[in-house]
């Protein structure tokens, strides 16, 4: 099996996808000649053309829009923004117009749209740049929102996001790109709406999405140097959320931390902890714990900075809590 | 016919293309324009008589006083060009010629609605009918019209996309970078600002600045076209140049119809902001049924008995369109659920054999 970065297993996805479905096209800030600002669309200009890979001007609301409309005129336009902080411009077309346009006309537009890019915090751009907006989109129904933390999973999903006929938003993270693992060789597609063990355990089960998995496996690691055992259950998918997963996880550890990057109100984790205290209370030895980012918005020094985010040593604390 | 200060066309003629002159309808098809507009009108007079009786609710925008304006630029696409505008959209829908019972069901909340009741008055659309929306944010439709033109020169199809705004969306951020997109990737669209004067209650002197406001097209290096929105002929001559440009050279424009809506901005609108004399004088210089009535009167198309048929007939219509909705069942409460996603026949897992 080959040993790609993040950012090599989405450039393979994309190229694959656009090699296989010509309607398949790329449009964002600097995705063609400049080689992409994260390298993620980096040889397509050459490969595939000016018509199918299309540098845009900085106008998130013009070219998110410009894909939806070309969606429902039946190409399956990948909308990538820089970083997803710049989606904020763009909201309106997101959320009013991907996210309703199939249920407003009473089911007769799909709308195949796959809005993608860089995400996430801890990097020391500030309060602007450091967004993880995945509570954002999931709380629009119609909107499917799915957060890798893997390569293979990176390719496989963002595949499947290109195949499908609705509107998806692939949440990337920064820190992530230059993360390397093995990704098969060829056609993977992975199942939208599916979580993943990424590591097995029996006290604990630590529920994390995008960067945040690789937190919660290191805070897995300092658990075992203290006898304790972690179950890591990466969600990838956080609408739809991969509820029997979860509760499976819950059934067999009886307690449970959430990591997060994002700002605690309303996070995706509140919504994970209501469906688990709803469905298997009893299963429960202790209150669910939740690890985020703190409830501040993001500052730029580093000291600081570092103390909003998630941790390992948060997360070992927190599950220690739960076992006290 | 009227001739409103038109701007220059920056258009190129290239020869071989379809007709550059707009064709000449025959009497019997100018006579058909007559007969849509006084549909819209009664459409819209019923609408209005059944949100009184609290029969339809919600918001409900009436397009009364600018019926020209539709049926003379729809009148000058091909049946699959694409047309797309904002929340009035009951007139251009009917002009697209979707059916009178479709849309009143869909003002109803009726299952047999163009939308099966979920879209309301604001969100009427047929694709089939290459009617897109019906679009409720102020501006928000403008991008997805840039999209629509570009995956039709994408396929390489000929077809144009027309998109309708007022003029209270035209200092919205998301207009103004649909027209660098369109003129920078060019792209066959037509962005029509319905100038009726009032962004709501709050009148163009107050809420724009630069006059006449298609001189926003100067900024992006496209072609600006006025017409006079109260003459169908006007509309349809104006609005022919600015398809060809789109159809034959894959150019957009953008251009500015005078009209005014006699009407309030919506149902719910006391309409303070205008005097009656206002409404009353607009009327009498420029109302734009009588105005096209008389001239085809003196044209001898038509004569005053086949225009009272013209009347009776848009009144059954409507009348009947509002009995379709009222007896149309109610979508049944399961359908709350349906039309969220579309299918993902595209779909299975795979993954190869680890060592394959």
């Amino acid at each position: 099996m080959a040993v790609l970065t993040m950012r090599e297993a989405l450039n393979q996805a994309l190229s694959e996808e656009m090699e296989r479905d010509e309607r398949v096209i790329l449009m964002g800030e600097e995705v063609a000649e400049y080689q992409g600002a994260y390298k993620v669309s980096s040889g397509l200009l050459q490969k595939f053309g000016a018509k199918r890979v299309l540098d845009t001007p900085i106008s998130e609301s013009g070219f998110s829009g410009l894909g939806v409309g070309a969606a429902m005129q039946g190409l399956r336009p990948v909308v990538e923004f820089m970083t997803w902080s710049f989606s904020m411009v763009a909201y309106d077309q997101i959320v009013n117009n991907a996210g309703a346009i199939r249920y407003m006309s009473g089911g007769q537009y799909s709308i195949p749209i796959v809005f993608r890019g860089s995400s996430g915090a801890g990097l020391q751009v500030g309060a602007t740049h450091s967004h993880t907006p995945e509570n954002w989109y999931a709380n629009v129904p119609a909107l499917t929102v799915i957060t890798p933390a893997f390569p293979d999973d990176a390719k496989g999903l963002l595949k499947s996001a290109i195949r499908s006929n609705n509107p998806v938003c692939f949440i990337e993270n920064e820190k992530l790109y230059g993360f390397k693992d093995e990704v098969p060789e060829g056609d993977i597609l992975t199942t939208i709406g599916k979580a993943r063990v990424r590591r097995e355990g029996s006290q604990v089960t630590l529920i994390a999405n995008s960067a945040s998995t690789h937190v919660a496996l290191a805070s897995a690691l300092q658990l075992e140097a203290d006898g304790i055992s972690a179950e890591v259950i990466d969600l990838r998918t956080i609408k739809p959320l991969d509820i029997p997963a979860i509760l499976g996880s819950v059934a067999k550890t009886n307690r449970v931390v959430i990591v997060e990057e994002n700002k605690p109100f309303a996070g995706w984790g509140a919504q994970v902890a209501f469906e688990i205290q709803n469905r298997s209370f009893d299963d429960l030895d202790a209150p669910i714990e939740r690890v985020t980012g703190l409830d501040v918005p993001q500052p730029y020094a580093r000291v600081l900075e570092q103390a909003v985010m998630p941790s390992a040593d948060r997360v070992t604390e927190a599950a220690k809590k739960t076992l006290a | 016919m009227a001739s409103s200060g038109a701007k220059k066309v920056k258009s190129k003629e290239k020869p071989g293309k379809s007709p550059a002159v707009l064709p000449t309808l025959t009497p019997s098809e100018r006579v058909d324009l007559l007969r849509k507009m006084v549909l819209i009108r009664r459409f819209e007079q019923k609408a209005a008589q059944a949100f009184m009786q609290a029969k339809i609710k919600g918001f409900c925008h009436l397009y009364i006083g600018q019926e020209a304006l539709a049926v003379g630029s729809i009148s000058t696409l091909n049946r699959t060009d694409a047309v797309i505008t904002a929340y009035r959209d009951h007139g251009h829908a009917l002009a697209r010629g979707m059916t009178s019972r479709e849309c009143m069901a869909e003002l109803f909340g009726k299952i047999t609605g163009c939308s099966r009741g979920k879209g309301g008055s604001m969100h009427f659309f047929n694709k089939e009918k290459h009617f897109h929306g019906g679009h409720g944010i102020v501006g928000g439709q403008t991008p997805l019209a840039a999209g629509i033109a570009f995956a039709q020169k994408y396929n390489g199809t000929g077809e144009v996309t027309v998109c309708y705004l007022g003029d209270g969306a035209v200092n919205q951020g998301a207009f103004h970078e649909s027209l660098n997109l369109a003129a920078l990737w060019k792209l066959p669209v037509i962005y029509v600002i319905e100038n009726n004067e009032y962004a709501m209650g709050t009148h163009q002197s107050r809420s724009s600045a630069g006059y006449p406001l298609v001189k926003r097209a100067d900024g992006y290096d496209m072609a600006g076209i006025t017409a006079n929105g109260n003459d169908v002929d006007d509309v349809r001559e104006k609005m022919w140049d600015a398809v060809q440009l789109a159809r034959t050279e894959s150019l957009p424009s953008l251009v500015e119809v005078k009209t005014y809506r006699y009407r309030g901005h919506s149902m719910s609108d006391p309409g303070n902001y205008r005097t009656k004399e206002e409404i009353a004088e607009r009327k009498k210089e420029s109302e734009p049924i009588s105005l096209f009535k008389e001239r085809l009167f003196k044209e001898k198309a038509l004569t005053e008995k086949q225009y009272e048929e013209i009347e009776k007939e848009a009144v059954a219509e409507a009348e009947d369109s509002i009995a379709f909705a009222e007896s149309s069942p109610e979508p049944e409460v399961a359908t709350v659920f349906e039309d969220i996603f579309a299918p993902e026949d595209q779909i299975a897992e795979f993954r190869p054999p680890i060592g394959s």
